[in-house]
């Protein structure tokens, strides 16, 4: 293969990775700009997404098979259960937490974390799952790229997740409010929003964004396991710091730009895949050091 | 006199063990535009932080028309058309001065009425017109304090708690200012409760005020009396 062509194939496979990371960011990103809480059960929501998903399948396959149709419903009822799965979390373990020491609530999403895996562990026997569906994995060219059907259909779904989320926190009430309280909650209150209401809101999208990548990621690589959640939490953190921790827009781009210096970054010569997660951390390290607020955040001295 | 719309019962705040209201008893009807004065550290905000539920009364009552609001949630009392304008202004400065605008609108739920509202806001204030889609914080002070005015009138309130509207700002803008609080009384007949430190400014234009001192209540009456007496003036109010 030419060079450019290995560059455009690489290009794809960033992206698609990208917008898995980009999904999880989100809700990680969200929350912490709503609650100032860095909620590390967050990868373990895209860990139960898969799951749930994964039973959604075993059940309705025998009746509706295991293709696109039935992945798109099992997705849509997934985002919707796990969505509530991270409200009632929310309301159990944080909101009684809100007014506590920020130290608290955040050994408190460890102690979230680690319910969650564990209960998919004992469930699960620990082992790998299979992720059987019934899709199309021949390969074709559009060009010099070589597509499947599945990564086709995966790479659209993403984006056209992150568009409307992106439509939702840009033209909706509730989407201006979520921004808002992220920037003064004293002062949202005064304007007649619940805020409790809008924490819980928050949660419910976070979570179903994440379970949607969750089912995704199950698609892609075939198998899943109850510790899948626990790298890509540490993958969507560096992506939400990349592009400014409590700003959403910023998540997504930092989320596409992680999934692309992983992709380009193992085509290095002598830099292989085994490095891939190397190359990740390195770069948050790096940010950290150097642009702490992000590539779309504000300067502000206060971060965590 | 008819029922008060407001009215403060034996109000009582505490911050920890530190009493920032000691029982204070304010009345303030329909149509009025009452002003609370007093120095810094009197107790004005607290009154109007109460009053909207932003801190919690540690004894007596809230009652705005005829309810009980001492222990409602804030976004409930701004359901009610309590809206209060906080010090400072507190404006969104990360988002557009139209989003500020419609935040403000966040309890109204038709689309159309909206639209209408904000081009009325954008009458009375054009240049937050003129401005709508720049970041709240590029507004100069006097235009935040519009926008935070112009938020507020988004709801059409009932009731508006306005705290230091002329703070920071200088005297022509604060006579436009005052001169929108009076049309905006006039016009629509929202009551006003107003805290000022420029008791002068205040008093030109309210009907009545209370003079607040360490959180307690040392004078009311009609502005009218108060601005005259140069010795009341001299004592609590400065200058």
């Amino acid at each position: 293969m030419a060079l450019h062509e290995i560059l455009l194939q690489q290009l794809f496979n960033g992206l698609l990775i990208g917008s898995f990371y980009g999904l999880v960011a989100i809700g990680y990103s969200m929350v912490y700009g709503i609650i100032k809480l860095l909620n590390f059960a967050h990868g373990d929501i895209y860990m139960i997404g898969a799951f749930s998903g994964l039973i959604f399948l075993s059940i309705a396959s025998p009746y509706i098979g295991a293709g696109w149709p039935s992945l798109i419903l099992g997705m849509l009822i997934t985002m919707l259960l796990v969505g509530l799965l991270g409200v009632l979390i929310q309301r159990v373990a944080y909101r009684p937490m809100l007014k506590a020491p920020r130290l608290s609530i955040l050994i408190t999403a460890l102690a979230v974390s680690m319910i969650l895996y564990n209960t998919v562990m004992l469930l699960s026997a620990g082992r790998y799952r299979a992720f059987n569906v019934d899709v199309s994995s021949e390969s074709f060219f559009l060009g010099p790229l070589r597509l499947t059907e599945t990564r086709v259909v995966l790479i659209v779904a993403a984006f056209a997740l992150m568009f409307i989320m992106h439509m939702f926190i840009t033209k909706t009430m509730y989407g201006k409010a979520m921004r808002a309280i992220s920037l003064d909650r004293d002062t949202c209150q005064l304007m007649g929003i619940d805020v409790f209401k809008i924490i819980a809101l928050t949660f419910f999208v976070g979570s179903a964004l994440a379970a949607a990548a969750g089912i995704m990621a199950g698609v892609y690589y075939g198998t899943i396991h109850f510790f899948m959640g626990f790298l890509i939490g540490l993958k969507a953190f560096t992506a939400a710091v990349i592009g400014g921790i409590g700003i959403i827009p910023g998540a997504m781009l930092g989320g596409l730009l992680l999934g692309l210096l992983e992709a380009f970054g193992t085509q290095i010569p002598f830099i292989g895949t085994e490095w891939k997660d190397v190359f990740s951390f390195a770069f948050l390290i790096l940010f950290l050091i150097f642009k702490p607020n992000g590539l779309l955040g504000r300067s502000e001295s206060e971060r965590m | 006199m008819s029922e008060p719309v407001l009215s403060l019962k034996n109000l009582e705040t505490r911050y920890g063990q530190i009493y920032a209201l000691r029982g204070i008893n304010i009345d303030v009807q329909e149509g009025e535009i009452v002003a609370l004065l007093g120095a810094n550290g009197a107790g004005k905000s607290t009154t109007l932080k109460t009053i909207s539920s932003l801190i919690n009364a540690s004894s007596g009552s809230v009652i705005f028309n005829g309810e009980d609001i001492t222990y409602k949630r804030p976004h409930s009392i701004v359901e009610m058309g309590v809206i209060h304008v906080p010090e400072g202004r507190m404006i969104f400065k990360e988002l557009t001065v139209k989003e500020n605008l419609e935040l403000g609108s966040f309890t109204l739920h038709d689309n159309d009425v909206r639209k209408k509202r904000l081009e009325r806001v954008y009458e009375l204030f054009p240049v937050l017109g003129e401005r709508q889609q720049q970041m709240g914080g590029f507004l100069s002070g006097g235009e935040q304090q519009m926008l935070a005015m112009g938020r507020a009138l988004m709801t059409e309130p009932k009731l508006l708690l306005l705290d230091e509207p002329s703070m920071g700002l200088a005297p022509l803008i604060v006579k436009n200012i005052m001169d929108i609080i009076k049309q905006i009384n006039k016009e629509q007949g929202t009551t006003i409760l107003l805290v000022e430190q420029n008791a002068k400014a205040a008093l030109k234009f309210a009907n009545r005020a209370y003079v607040l001192e360490t959180g307690e209540i040392v004078m009311e009456g009609s502005a009218e009396e108060m601005s005259k007496d140069e010795s009341i003036v001299k004592a609590y109010l400065g200058e």
